[in-house]
């Protein structure tokens, strides 16, 4: 046996370790790597988009041959096992981050996300605490965590958020705050009813398609808005044990025409559970006074102790607070002028 | 004749069903002893003997009669985290925050709270597991390891407790954000 090991034998197993390392690092990179969809996935876009910072969204879905939506509770869709969705978010040019939500075969829901590489032609798995990225301008964006994407996803009636009857409806509300006019081929409800993949869902509802019913065109487009970006927390707690306890439900459920009104109540009726210091009046929202109530005072702030939606936002959202301001101040009448 | 034997069978089930709720209790009750909730939770007062826990407002978070002036933390002192003498209200440089109430008051304890609710926010650090991320000093990265069981024991035992109505303040911002305001 040779003792000694010449310095070629030496380099030549560093050489091989090292291999050995990039050939793993590469095999966990390969793993981590976004795929892509089948070429049957399908694009769709919201007709009451999420508020993510001014973000641009591109979205897709993906449901298993010979599969489809069980829409018998036309509010609480239930997606196949094997459905996949995906959304891209770009800043300005620039792709940042590509989540994903898959429904696995144990039946459980699985949330990701992954960032694109400066040459824009790769995205890997963030990890699962999340991270941040920072953009040309040294903006920090936030990638979300895996925690982050079960409160939002899971304390609603379906964990799929963006596609469902009401977002979908072709009777799109024209005064949706940063409504995205639909794609070219993009999919919604009737499309998606006539390609066999909506099953059990009410045919009134193909035929006259979900509309929020409200008194004015802004309190229709203020509850769309609310419905979109709070409602999966503040939702109705007869379709999900994930919801939030508190009597502020901004939920609608696109068969039953009264949902909208029963929103209402809550917004003018229930207590704020949240007291901003030293204030005893915890009304949620103050009619015919936007300034009041800690509902607006929610939306404008991006402290993360006080702000609403409590993630997924470090910026506050002007355009729709200036819509919320202006129903408030305009359309809901103050308790003065409804009594006699 | 079967049916009868039925209902004694379903009888015989409702004192063990009764008894091992109660040893759930007793179970979170332990939990909650001594993994030191009321150290935080149970505000202090002076008692003959010097400072003792308050019991009559068990577990009733930071008593909302106290107001506390906004910050006694230095951000040049190497002390960081100053406690009120109730041992409820925490200042660090995270702000300032009050220790929850986690009796069964509807309104300002955890009366409406369901099990899931209690376990997504021990579990994920959050509000409810849904709303803004809960503060320091609460032992979070810690207590998200109990098991399933140990966390219904302990929800178990807060359900069962004297409600007592306390609102809690909200959290009071950091010295920067106070700056910069
Ligand atoms: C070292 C001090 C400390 C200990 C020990 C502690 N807590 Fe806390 N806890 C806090 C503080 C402070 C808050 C408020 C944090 C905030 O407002 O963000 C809090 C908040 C909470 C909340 C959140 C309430 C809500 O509305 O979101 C729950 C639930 C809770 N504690 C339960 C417990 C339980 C159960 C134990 C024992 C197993 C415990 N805490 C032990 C300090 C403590």
């Amino acid at each position: 046996m040779h003792a000694a090991c010449g310095p070629m034998e030496a380099r030549t197993a560093i050489a091989a370790l090292g291999l050995a390392a990039a050939l793993a690092a590469g095999a966990a990179l390969a793993e981590a790597a976004l795929e892509p969809l089948p070429a049957s996935a399908a694009t769709f876009t919201p007709q009451y988009p999420l508020w993510s910072d001014g973000a641009t969204k591109r979205r897709w879905i993906s449901l298993p041959e010979g599969a489809a939506i069980d829409g018998s509770r036309p509010a609480a869709w239930e997606f196949p096992v094997g459905t996949k969705l995906r959304k891209e978010f770009s800043v300005g040019a620039r792709r940042v981050e590509t989540r994903t939500i898959e429904h696995l075969a144990d039946g459980s829901w699985q949330f990701r996300a992954y960032v694109w590489n400066d040459a824009q032609d790769a995205a890997t798995l963030a990890p699962a605490a999340g991270t941040i990225v920072t953009l040309a301008d040294g903006t920090r964006y936030r990638i979300p965590s895996q925690d982050d994407c079960r409160a939002c996803h899971e304390g609603g009636a379906a964990p799929v958020l963006g596609f469902n009857a009401l977002q979908l409806s072709p009777d799109r509300d024209p005064l949706a705050p940063h409504a995205e006019p639909p794609r070219p081929g993009d999919l919604d409800l009737r499309a998606l009813a006539a390609s066999g993949k909506l099953a059990a869902f009410p045919r009134e509802l193909i035929e006259t398609p979900p509309r929020i019913v409200a008194p004015t065109p802004a309190g229709r487009a203020a509850l769309g808005y609310l419905h979109a970006n709070c409602g999966h927390c503040h939702a109705d707690p007869k379709f999900t044990n994930g919801a939030v306890p508190v009597e502020l439900q901004l939920a609608i459920d696109p068969t039953d025409p009264r949902s909208a009104e029963g929103v209402l109540q809550t917004l003018l009726t229930s207590e704020s559970r949240y007291r901003p210091a030293g204030a005893a009046d915890a009304r949620l929202i103050v009619p015919g006074n936007a300034q009041a109530g800690t509902l607006p005072a929610r939306m404008r702030s991006r402290d993360p102790r006080i702000q609403m939606p409590p993630l997924g936002t470090a910026k506050p959202d002007l355009t729709a607070i200036a819509l919320i301001a202006r129903w408030i101040h305009e359309d809901l009448k103050t308790p003065e002028e409804t009594s006699p | 004749m079967t049916s009868v034997r039925l209902i004694a069978a379903a009888l015989a089930l409702v004192p063990t069903l009764a008894v091992s709720d109660e040893a759930q209790i007793v179970r979170g009750q332990y939990l909650v002893t001594i993994a030191g909730c009321n150290d935080c939770h149970t505000p202090m007062v002076a008692g003959e003997n010097g400072p003792e826990r308050d019991m009559t407002r068990m577990l009733s978070g930071h008593p909302e009669q106290l107001v506390m002036p906004p910050l006694a933390v230095r951000p040049d002192s190497p002390w960081e985290t100053v406690t009120s003498t109730t041992f409820t209200a925490w200042s660090g440089p995270w702000g300032v925050s009050f220790t929850a109430n986690l009796t069964p008051d509807p309104d300002t304890g955890l009366g409406r709270w369901t099990l899931k609710n209690f376990k997504d926010t021990i579990r994920t650090g959050r509000h409810l597991g849904r709303g803004r991320e809960i503060l320091p000093p609460m032992p979070i990265p810690m207590y998200r390891h109990f098991t399933d069981e140990d966390l219904e024991a302990i929800f178990a035992y807060l359900q069962s407790i004297p409600a007592v109505k306390n609102r809690v303040p909200e959290p009071l911002p950091p010295p920067a954000a106070l700056a910069a305001q």
